[in-house]
């Protein structure tokens, strides 16, 4: 694990991605629910190749965040650089494309596919065959369907998955429904993967395993990863940098080890977890 | 222990260029058979009319289908869209009728599938971004709309056109028992190339979850419009090939009940399954047929059907199953031989 070093926007990144572009950047980000101001001055940069933890007590605005990174919601102010482009005005499929993709905290499969056109989905623009040759079954067709077959095929095994191939992704147990919801983001070929909760109902032994291979991801695809996660021992193991959100706000921001000793968030977070 | 191989499963793992060939050949053989069967009149000529029209029927339902089934919206007007090919393909025949009929006929039931398809676009834009039953009241008013312009537009206007409830008459019968079930294996084959593709699971995945959709980069927008867009423009088809069984076209064939039992054929196939359409559109076109004398109380009977489908079978008959030959093999030699065959021991 490389030193973190400090990068305007009062963040810091990896120092083996120091001199590039960081893969996201936000300024002053922050939503209002009506009167209620759901998320505030949520300034972060990343690294390229960082893997970064975002913990915070439940309701803190973690989720919203991410709605927010995604264009699900419009920013009520701020701005959001995605590898030094503002995303303002784009639509989430369009963010997509520019290289973010995401999972949800409440599962969002499509139930009624099969667990390889739940990938497939993703792979979507990895094909370019038009709708006319699909229908008149040209080779480009073909070809593009035996391309992301294959692709498909491998990302499934990241996770083992591939004898669950033509079964109904909403027939999957929880966890492999979780997996294949990373599995399907990681298709879509991103350069920052958000993942929500993605230990979510998950026994202390599949966690352990599931965070080993966010690493791995991680260091196979070269690519950025924001974690959310609400019990922060399990992303300190894995996670370079860590921001903590309470009431919409950042309290505190550094390595694990200054996470774990900051007063601040044993104040707001692991005391109150630890009283209640 | 080695699994006992089935028809089915030997059938599917043939390369892809032979199975559709044999499909190819199956249904060229089907098409033969039953054309000379009704040409010969073994098959009565009011027995063909009934074919035709069950052919009418599958395109009607695998298209209405393409909009319920995978891209998961209500539409109650698709009979809006059928008039609309049909008024069009008709109007066409006409005009062309100093060329041969069979030349120009494939041409007309384009062109009317093609303006069904326009309206299916100036409707579905603003329609597509509202949800459930908002789409249902604004198709419906569209249908409605349609069949009273139709039944007015002439005495409105001086046109002579559709000649409104005095039915437009003289129209080219065209459609045979041949040519209408080609075109219904024609407009299965293309929805199935369609569904079977980088499109058909982007339509899919926006029934399944529109949020997680947009979310894999698929522009919703796009492929909703798409999807309403195919299905009215087969619809248009189907009633290009109505215009041609009939000869004879009034703007009563088109009213909300047409669209109803539409839907009751999709529902009662099974929503999202192309062979449950089918199913259901032979035999809720045949049956009626069948029982002549109790034609009085068809909509008794498809009320009573619908009911008892939402009780004892809610997913439709054949629930979201697939269109497949392969498959299809395999379900009906599995059972045949289920005694002897142990699938689960490995
Ligand atoms: N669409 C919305 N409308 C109103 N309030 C919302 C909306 N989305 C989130 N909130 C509020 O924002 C706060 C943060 O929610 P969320 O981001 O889901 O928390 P977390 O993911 O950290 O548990 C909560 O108080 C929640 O009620
Ligand atoms: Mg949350």
């Amino acid at each position: 694990m490389s030193r973190l070093v400090p990068v305007p926007s009062n963040s810091f990144i990896p120092e083996r991605d120091a001199d590039k572009t960081p893969i996201l950047e936000t300024h002053h980000l922050g939503i209002d629910f009506g009167g209620l101001t759901a998320v505030s001055e949520f300034n972060l940069t990343m690294g390229r190749t960082e893997i970064t933890g975002l913990i915070g007590p439940n309701g803190a605005g973690k989720t919203t965040v991410f709605n927010l990174l995604t264009n699900v919601y419009k920013p009520s102010r701020g701005t959001i650089l995605l590898d030094g482009v503002d995303t303002a005005g784009k639509s989430a499929a369009q963010l997509c494309r520019m290289g973010i993709a995401r999972t949800f905290q409440n599962i969002r499969l499509f139930k009624d596919m099969t667990v390889i056109e739940n990938v497939l989905v993703g792979l979507h623009h990895e094909m370019d065959y038009t709708l006319a040759e699909s229908i008149l079954r040209l080779p480009r067709y073909w070809r593009g369907e035996k391309i992301a077959r294959n692709r498909a095929y491998e990302l499934l095994g990241i996770f083992h998955m591939e004898d669950m191939a033509d079964k109904l992704a909403g027939s999957l147990p929880y966890g492999a429904q979780r997996r294949l919801e990373i599995l399907r983001a990681l298709a879509t070929n991103p350069s920052l993967l958000l993942l929500d909760e993605p230990a979510a109902g998950m026994n202390p032994s599949e966690t352990a395993e599931l965070m080993e291979n966010i690493r791995r991801i991680r260091d196979t695809f070269g690519i950025a990863i924001l974690l959310i996660e609400h019990d922060m021992n399990l992303v300190m193991g894995i996670c370079e940098g860590i921001a903590v959100l309470n009431y919409g706000k950042i309290i505190a921001k550094g390595t694990p080890d200054e996470i774990r000793s900051n007063p601040e968030v044993i104040e707001a977070y692991l005391g109150k977890r630890k009283g209640g | 222990m080695d699994k006992v191989k089935t028809g089915g499963a030997v059938y599917r793992r043939l390369p892809t260029g032979l199975r559709y060939l044999i499909n190819t050949a199956l249904f060229a053989l089907f098409l033969i058979t039953i054309t000379a069967l009704a040409d010969n009149r073994v098959i009565s000529y009011s027995d063909s009319k009934v074919l035709m029209l069950i052919a009418v029927n599958i395109i009607l339902a695998v298209s209405l289908n393409v909009a319920t089934g995978y891209l998961g919206q209500l539409p109650l007007g698709h009979a809006g869209f059928m008039a609309v090919g049909a008024y069009t393909s008709a109007l066409f025949m006409r005009s062309a009728s100093a060329y041969p009929g069979q030349l120009m006929f494939p041409l007309g039931l384009i062109l009317g599938g093609l303006v069904a398809a326009l309206f299916g676009l100036v409707i579905g834009i603003p329609a597509l971004r509202l949800k459930g039953d908002y789409l249902a009241i604004i198709t419906l008013g569209f249908s409605e709309i349609i069949r009273v312009v139709i039944l007015n537009i002439d005495s409105v206007l001086g046109f002579k056109l559709t000649f409104g409830a005095a039915s437009l008459k003289n129209i080219p019968t065209t459609t045979t028992v041949f040519n209408a079930f080609l075109w219904a294996g024609i407009v299965c084959f293309i929805i199935h190339a369609m569904m079977k593709s980088r499109h058909g699971r982007a339509i899919l995945s926006i029934r399944d979850n529109e949020i997680a959709s947009e979310s894999c980069g698929i522009s919703t927008t796009f492929y909703k419009t798409l999807g309403f867009c195919a299905s009215a423009f087969f619809a248009g088809i189907a009633g290009g090939l109505y215009a041609g069984y009939l000869g004879i076209l009034s703007p009563g064939s088109f009213g909300f009940m047409k669209s109803i039992e539409i839907l009751v054929m999709v529902v009662l196939g099974g929503m999202g399954s192309m062979l449950g359409s089918i199913i259901a559109a032979v035999a809720l076109t045949a049956l009626p047929e069948l029982l002549r004398a109790f034609s009085d109380y068809r909509m008794v009977v498809y009320s009573l059907v619908l009911i008892a489908m939402m009780i004892f079978r809610p997913e439709g008959l054949m629930g979201s199953y697939d269109f497949s030959l392969g498959g299809l093999l395999e379900r009906l030699l599995n059972r045949k031989s289920a005694p002897l065959i142990k699938e689960d021991e490995s």
